[in-house]
């Protein structure tokens, strides 16, 4: 038996029947790491030591029957955005490289506190900004379904990580589509949870109003176990929701047979993959067939949400950034000149070019005399696109699109060009801005052989519904099923 | 609205980056490339549209006035890349 080819169920099964040990798995994973991360690259930093006293320690909780969760002693990987105590978090970002924090980041702490093993950190665009995984500091993930290919971005050493089984699952964060995209482009499930619903805190923040924390994962049912455990309010950020999570696992069961899917016709448009469409459109047909009733819906202002995406996100990025400046934290350069000097000097060797241009636009919407023209009417198209969603959720229970236009590009292909490699991202955006739970899942493979996305998107809150429909239509097909031969 | 090397390196400069001359050149290429795209947005009429900044109304970030446990100084500096008698230390900014 491959123990890296088992989703969380399975493998939690099998550990919970004692037919194998976290020991044995974690072995397994690090071994599987050390055989294709040399191809994939989609670890900043892999904890062997840290993982094998967690597997030990789940050993020995699942041997005394003592809190045991279907998490624990499961391997799994977390993006290099979120805090960890005692282990490198760079965010892949030079200003960062020797960042060690002195606390977890909640997720990570929940995740721990379930008996999740962390193998190790995963790469990502640096402070999470890209589509492609090709603006890391240190690396470039590749695309485990081809080499030749981006593996999507920001969470792009995520998704890789998880379709290359080096990890049982991983958490990434999704600011303007970062989970879905690079899931969709790498044939696993990424699921980006309502704002609020899983705690910011310890994760290195680009733009607070969009950034979400959610898991990536080989199955939907995995996605709800995974959600169960870094779900809930976390007095330590003031931005989650009061409100008690759920059970997610619970939600899967009742089909779809009833259920008003939302096609909105703006998510069909010109330029995109052909092979995307038709696998998006028979995977709305499958919905249908499966009880579903399919209701053509407009969501009028999907054409603004890039630009109101990329005004909104640097502006809050401009500002959050302002902290790496060389003194409490992180790289320093310069001593000789003067303090502006040393910030300046830190700030240009620290940033790569993403970082720099995205600092730039947003600090140039937010100046005198700018305001106004840019960063809020932004704001202000922001609440027509949220506006949008409340009135299309008034005629279907969910909405369902492709989770992106076109299927994993070239390496290279668009990094010259900042404005078309953002166009990549428009499936997903609009979900940020309205702050509503969103997942993408498997629905076909192009002719080449690369990985297409369905991306269900639901009411605030309600991550319930959005797991059941992509629970159903992931029952009824096998494209999770599928893995890159690597 | 047009942005020129000037406004480049004015913003540049409120954002405490020092760019390289080729630095300059590229930024204003591809952020007026950028903000030609979204003045897309000016097609819309917003008057009397309220501002969205946050999806989750806003709370009061207090929490009940209790001692808990904090980092100490010494974690707290553990990253620093230089520190002196328990404070961050930095270029002299007087003379």
């Amino acid at each position: 038996m491959d123990i890296t080819s088992l989703d969380i169920r399975a493998l939690s099964e099998k550990l919970g029947k004692k037919e194998l040990s976290s020991t044995e798995a974690t072995r397994a994973y690090l071994e599987r790491i050390g055989k294709v991360e040399g191809r994939v690259s989609a670890f900043v930093t892999v904890t062997p030591e840290e993982a094998l006293k967690a597997a030990s320690e789940a050993d020995s909780r699942i041997q005394k029957g003592e809190d045991v969760t279907p998490l624990t002693g499961v391997p799994i990987a977390v993006k290099d955005i979120f805090c960890t105590r005692g282990i490198r978090t760079t965010c892949s970002s030079r200003i960062l490289e020797n960042f060690v924090p002195p606390y977890d980041a909640t997720v990570v702490r929940k995740l721990k506190d379930a008996g999740a093993v962390i193998l190790g950190k995963n790469n990502m665009d640096e402070f999470a900004m890209g589509s492609s995984t090709e603006n890391s500091a240190f690396k470039k993930t590749l695309n485990p379904w081809a080499l030749d290919r981006v593996p999507g971005g920001s969470s792009g050493g995520s998704a890789a990580a998880v379709a290359a089984s080096e990890c049982a699952a991983s958490v990434g964060t999704d600011t303007g589509g970062s989970i879905r995209q690079p899931a969709s482009c790498c044939g696993v499930v990424g699921l980006k949870p309502t704002y609020g619903r899983v705690s910011r805190f310890g994760m290195i923040a680009f733009a607070s109003s969009l950034d979400q924390a959610g898991p990536i994962t080989k199955s939907v049912k995995d996605a709800a176990i995974m959600l169960n455990a870094i779900a809930g309010h976390d007095p330590l950020d003031s931005t989650s929701i009061d409100a008690p999570a759920p059970d997610y696992t619970a939600s899967l069961m009742s089909g779809v047979k009833g259920l008003r899917v939302g096609i909105p016709k703006e998510y069909f448009i010109e330029g995109m993959d052909p092979e995307v469409e038709a696998s998006v459109r028979e995977a709305l047909e499958t919905l249908k067939a499966l009880g579903a009733e399919l209701v053509e819906i407009s969501l009028p202002h999907t054409e603004y949400a890039v630009a109101v995406y990329y005004l909104v996100a640097t502006a809050e990025a401009s500002s959050n950034l302002a902290r790496y400046d060389g003194v409490k934290y992180g790289l320093r350069v310069d001593e000789t000149g003067s303090l502006l000097d040393m910030y300046k000097r830190t700030r240009d060797e620290g940033f790569g070019p993403e970082v720099k241009r995205r600092i730039m636009l947003g600090t140039y919407s937010l100046s005198a005399g700018y305001y106004d023209a840019y960063y809020k009417k932004a704001s202000q198209v922001r609440t027509l696109i949220k506006d949008d969603f409340e009135k299309a959720f008034s005629y279907c229970d969910v909405i369902a699109t492709p989770t992106a236009p076109t299927p994993a590009f070239r390496i290279g292909e668009k990094l010259e060009d900042p404005l078309t490699m953002y166009l990549s991202d428009i499936f997903t955006i609009s979900c940020n801005l309205a702050g509503i739970p969103g997942i993408s899942l498997p629905c076909g493979l192009t002719k080449d052989g690369l990985p297409v996305g369905l991306q269900i998107l639901g009411r605030y809150l309600d991550e319930e519904t959005v797991l059941r429909a992509a629970w159903s239509y992931e029952e009824a097909t096998e494209w999770h099923k599928r893995r890159p031969n690597i | 609205m047009s942005i020129t090397e000037k406004d480049v390196l004015h913003v540049a400069e409120l954002a405490r980056l020092a760019l390289t001359d080729k630095e300059k050149e590229l930024y204003t290429v591809q952020l007026k490339r950028i903000l030609g795209y979204v003045v897309k947005l000016s097609e819309l009429d917003t008057k009397g549209v309220e501002p969205t900044t946050h999806t989750v109304p806003p709370r009061t970030a207090f929490r009940e006035d209790r001692v808990l446990q904090s980092l100490t100084s010494e974690e707290a500096l553990r990253n620093a890349p230089s520190s002196e008698r328990g404070c961050f230390k930095v270029p002299q900014i007087i003379e």
